[in-house]
């Protein structure tokens, strides 16, 4: 299918264009920007006039809940979601039931998905078998199966010796290591930044020490043995400046945030409303503020959705014991977008946070616009704002604290090589 | 997002109650000031009236409370209505039932009013935001969160005896991270214009900046307990007392409990209350406990005339 | 409409009631025109029994439709109710659902050995059979009309008569 893409203006931060131009797809691939190759007959041509045509969004915490947690969400449904939100490639955290722990069930995961024919799916393998902190597994093969970074999902980290032997581990074969920094002693059934917020509710805490702590340990360990670490889901201020000053010493260590934590804190727990019990807790507005501030200066690498679709039922419980997590992979752009405009950036800054950034975390070829690349594109109106509801969402879990906002940047259209994947 | 107290309709009228926080002070005195009336019902020989006659109240105790819910069904039937007690720690909710539906299949039975203790902080409000708008949601203690019908009773019971709450040092002493009774009070004080609160707790018992909610915080009773005039113990669970919290029982008793010596910190006219059931010998001494400055025997009278007004007063406000 | 004078009036009822068989009367005035009433008739029963008063709040049989917004103030019922011979005093007898509230409420007293019922003014208008024994005056006032009791603060008491749509 030959498609010719007029009018809009190309925004491809990793390449430095922002202009108005014609993009040309041929054969799943980019064949040309501004003028059309020779003898291009185009099957389809969309018009972008006042849309923006930028890459694929690259989303690094999308869960499927498969396998094993269908009745939250399907591969289906969450496809069709990610797509919906101009999202094509996604990693997939190995939190599922089993875990991404065997090479059967990651090719497994990679056929489903491919079957599909949306979005790109790169699992990420777990760390360590079941998920469980004690014995590795064997990342070589689970790398041919096709994970391409390893990791331990919410909260897991294994004791030292075993995180250390495992990074030692992953960086014979160069491979990254994914960690969301929590000290896990310290965590224990905490739901709630330890702050005024769960003070007044009376809710268990998570204190933003069991964040530093874990950081504080994988900086040393990323020192020692020189793995590329990818720090998961920062949430505060303190755990940010760490970061900044063991980048600023040259470890290979990037490190992102939720589109959640990015515009709300604690405060928007209101009156116990379940949809903010995430993982880690909204922390305070000055944590907020640090992670905006990050973002911009660079500290902050790529902001994620961290989707996890959650069934009604699961969060119709108090806040305790409702389940973790927000529906987000629609809603990754919006948010970006919005923060960017908050934050006056330009488009293409914004834009580079959600495309070539994390493309360049997860080691992909994804993310830009460059000829002869995947045509894996976005196109989106930026002043279109929309309203969060259950009907507008695709996902299966309908979970957000975001439910009933107003947010700007609609998706138009979203190709996946070369194929209109999702159009409205 | 701002959302409205979800206690109130959109006219402020009180529609639940679930915690004494963002309450006006109006709507704080107007049930102290109803509960004086039925004081005068509860002096009576014949201690019933017929206000809620016909009304169906369930007592919906998730977590197992002889005591708080025999007060509410005393409150309940000396106002007439019907009374349903419902321990489904032991029921429904082992069978899988989730809480809501619990709710629903209740508010089937033409239920009027849910009386509710769960031990997640929360579960209040989420069954008060799920219920039929006809049916009204008392907070009878959820989680460590609030207790709103006690801390009413000790607002009584600090009027009864100090008159108003205008010149008045407190002092809430114990457990308050763990506390719903703790922070109802807090509120109420604060909400009543009480110019002075204190809480006095080791480290180890305090939540994080809880200095927000308008309090003094204090680690030596000796400092802490100084011209005070209200006394408000808290009850130290056995779980706390071993472990992470407190070293142990004998040493929290020796330093933060309440013994004639260190009452007579405070001034000599002060009262001392518990909302029960108290640890003798661990947060209180008996000889205080039983001693001329207690008022725990009355609070526990009072108790019962204010969830009488609170149930009137609901069940009068129509949605 | 023109109303009497509500100081003639009680002087009517007060001579009525001081002239009537010598029975011992406990008084008991209904909040909050009954009460005052109750308070003067009382001084001028110079020997009476200690004066009562009742708020019937929670004896209302219309609890449901207007619920418990006012001050409920505390009955106060200072001698033996049991074998009493009780004059219950109120300002405007009307319906008759306020004293059927209050008799209940003094049953849950004692059983007195006779209730009886004085008026200031019976409007007519009865939905219970209720009479009065002793009446100030009776005035035909249309059912779409309040009539209260007021006093001002010199103490003098006051007839006064206004919509029931403007009475919210």
């Amino acid at each position: 299918m030959k498609i010719h893409i007029k009018n809009g203006r190309l925004i491809d931060p990793k390449n430095g264009v922002d202009a108005v131009q014609d993009l040309f797809v041929a054969k799943g691939k980019i064949v040309a920007i501004g003028h059309p190759p020779n003898e291009f007959q185009a099957s389809r041509v969309i018009d972008a006039q006042s849309l923006i045509v930028c890459p694929g969004l690259v989303d690094l915490s999308v869960r499927l809940r498969e396998p094993g947690l269908e009745y939250r969400a399907t591969l289906e449904s969450e496809m069709s979601a990610a797509v919906a939100g101009g999202v094509t490639s996604i990693a997939c955290p190995p939190d599922t039931d089993p875990p991404l722990d065997e090479p059967g069930l990651v090719e497994m995961l990679k056929h489903r998905a491919k079957n599909l024919n949306q979005a790109h799916v790169y699992p990420i393998g777990a760390l360590t078998q079941g998920l469980k902190g004690e014995r590795l597994t064997e990342m070589a093969e689970l790398y041919d199966a096709g994970c391409v970074v390893f990791g331990q999902p919410d909260g897991l980290l294994p004791n030292l010796r075993v995180l250390m032997q495992a990074m030692r581990y992953a960086s014979t074969f160069d491979f990254s290591v994914w960690l969301r920094p929590q000290e896990i002693s310290l965590t224990g059934d905490g739901v709630a930044h330890d702050g005024e917020v769960a003070t007044r509710l009376g809710l268990l805490t998570v204190p933003i020490c069991a964040e530093t702590i874990a950081i504080s340990n994988i900086i040393l360990l990323t020192k020692e043995i020189g793995v590329k670490v990818h720090l998961c889901r920062v949430s505060s201020a303190e755990g940010l400046a760490m970061i900044r000053a063991a980048k600023q010493q040259g470890l290979p260590i990037t490190c992102d945030v939720t589109v959640n934590h990015l515009h709300l804190s604690d405060m928007d727990i209101g009156f116990f409303d379940s949809n903010c019990h995430l993982m880690p807790p909204l922390r305070s507005s000055s944590d907020r503020e640090a992670l905006r501030q990050g973002l911009m200066d660079g500290t902050v690498d790529a902001i994620c959705s961290d989707h996890a679709p959650v069934d009604e039922d699961a969060k119709l419980l108090p806040f305790a014991q409702s389940e973790i997590g927000a529906t987000g992979v629609e809603l990754l752009l919006p948010l970006t977008l919005k923060w960017g405009a908050e934050m006056r950036l330009s488009l293409s800054k914004a834009v580079a946070k959600m495309t070539s950034e994390p493309a360049r975390i997860l080691g992909i070829n994804a993310g830009h616009l460059s000829i002869g690349s995947s045509a894996d594109i976005c196109i989106f109106d930026p002043d279109h704002y929309w309203k969060v509801t259950p009907m507008a969402i695709l996902s299966q879990g309908k979970n957000t604290p975001f439910m009933g906002m107003e947010l700007p940047g609609r998706v138009r259209y979203t190709l996946v090589n070369g194929h209109i994947v999702y159009e409205q | 997002m701002i959302n409205r107290n979800p206690q109130l309709d959109e006219n402020g009228v009180l529609q639940h109650l679930l915690t004494t926080e963002g309450l006006p002070a109006a709507i704080l005195l107007h049930i102290l000031d109803t509960a004086e009336s039925f004081v005068g019902v509860t002096e009576r020989d014949v201690k019933k009236i017929p206000l809620l006659r016909g009304k169906s109240i369930f007592n919906l105790f998730f977590e197992p409370s002889t005591r708080t819910r025999t007060t509410f069904e005393i409150a309940a039937k000396r106002l007439s209505a019907d009374v349903i007690n419902l321990n489904i720690a032991v029921s429904a909710q082992s069978k899988g039932e989730t809480l809501l539906d619990t709710v629903n299949n209740l508010s089937a039975m033409n239920a009027d009013m849910f009386v509710v203790r769960h031990s997640q902080s929360g579960a209040a409000h989420l069954i008060a935001k799920h219920v039929q708008s006809d049916i009204h949601v008392i907070n009878a203690g959820d989680g460590s969160h609030a207790h709103p019908t006690q801390a009413l009773l000790d607002m009584f019971t600090i009027r009864r005896y100090k008159h108003n709450f205008r010149n008045l040092r407190v002092a809430i002493i114990g457990d308050i991270l763990h506390s719903r009774v703790a922070r109802s009070q807090i509120h109420a004080l604060t909400t009543l214009g009480v110019p002075e609160v204190r809480v006095i707790a080791p480290k180890t018992l305090l939540p994080k900046m809880v200095e927000r909610l308008g309090v003094h915080v204090y680690h030596d009773m000796a400092k802490g307990l100084k011209g005070i005039d209200v006394l408000m113990m808290l009850r130290l669970q056995n779980e706390r007392m071993k472990g992470a919290n407190l070293p142990s029982a004998e040493e929290y008793f020796k330093y933060y409990g309440l013994t004639p010596e260190k009452l007579a910190l405070a001034r000599s006219d002060a009262i001392v209350m518990h909302p029960g059931p108290m640890n003798r010998g661990v947060e209180i001494d008996s000889a205080v406990a039983d001693g001329r400055q207690s008022v725990i025997l009355p609070q526990v009278t009072f108790g019962i005339a204010v969830r009488m007004a609170v149930m009137s007063i609901l069940a009068g406000n129509q949605a | 409409m023109k109303l009497p004078d509500a100081e003639l009036v009680f002087q009517n009822l007060a001579k009525e009631i001081l002239s009537a068989d010598n029975k011992l009367f406990a008084l008991v005035g209904i909040h909050t025109g009954g009460v005052w009433l109750a308070e003067r008739l009382h001084h001028e029963m110079a020997g009476a029994l200690p004066l009562g008063t009742l708020d019937v709040s929670f004896y209302r049989d219309d609890f449901d439709k207007i619920g418990l917004h006012a001050q409920v103030e505390r009955s106060k019922i200072p001698f033996e109710v049991e074998g009493a011979h009780i004059l219950l005093v109120d300002d405007v007898l009307h319906t008759g659902r306020t004293i059927r509230a209050a008799i209940n409420e003094l049953f849950d007293y004692g059983r007195p050995a006779s209730i009886s019922l004085a008026a200031l003014v019976d409007r007519g208008g009865r939905e219970l059979p209720i009479a009065a024994q002793y009446t100030g005056v009776e005035l035909a006032i249309p059912a779409d009309k309040m009539l209260e009791l007021q006093r001002d603060k010199s103490g003098r008491l006051n007839l006064v008569l206004y919509d029931k749509s403007s009475a919210e």
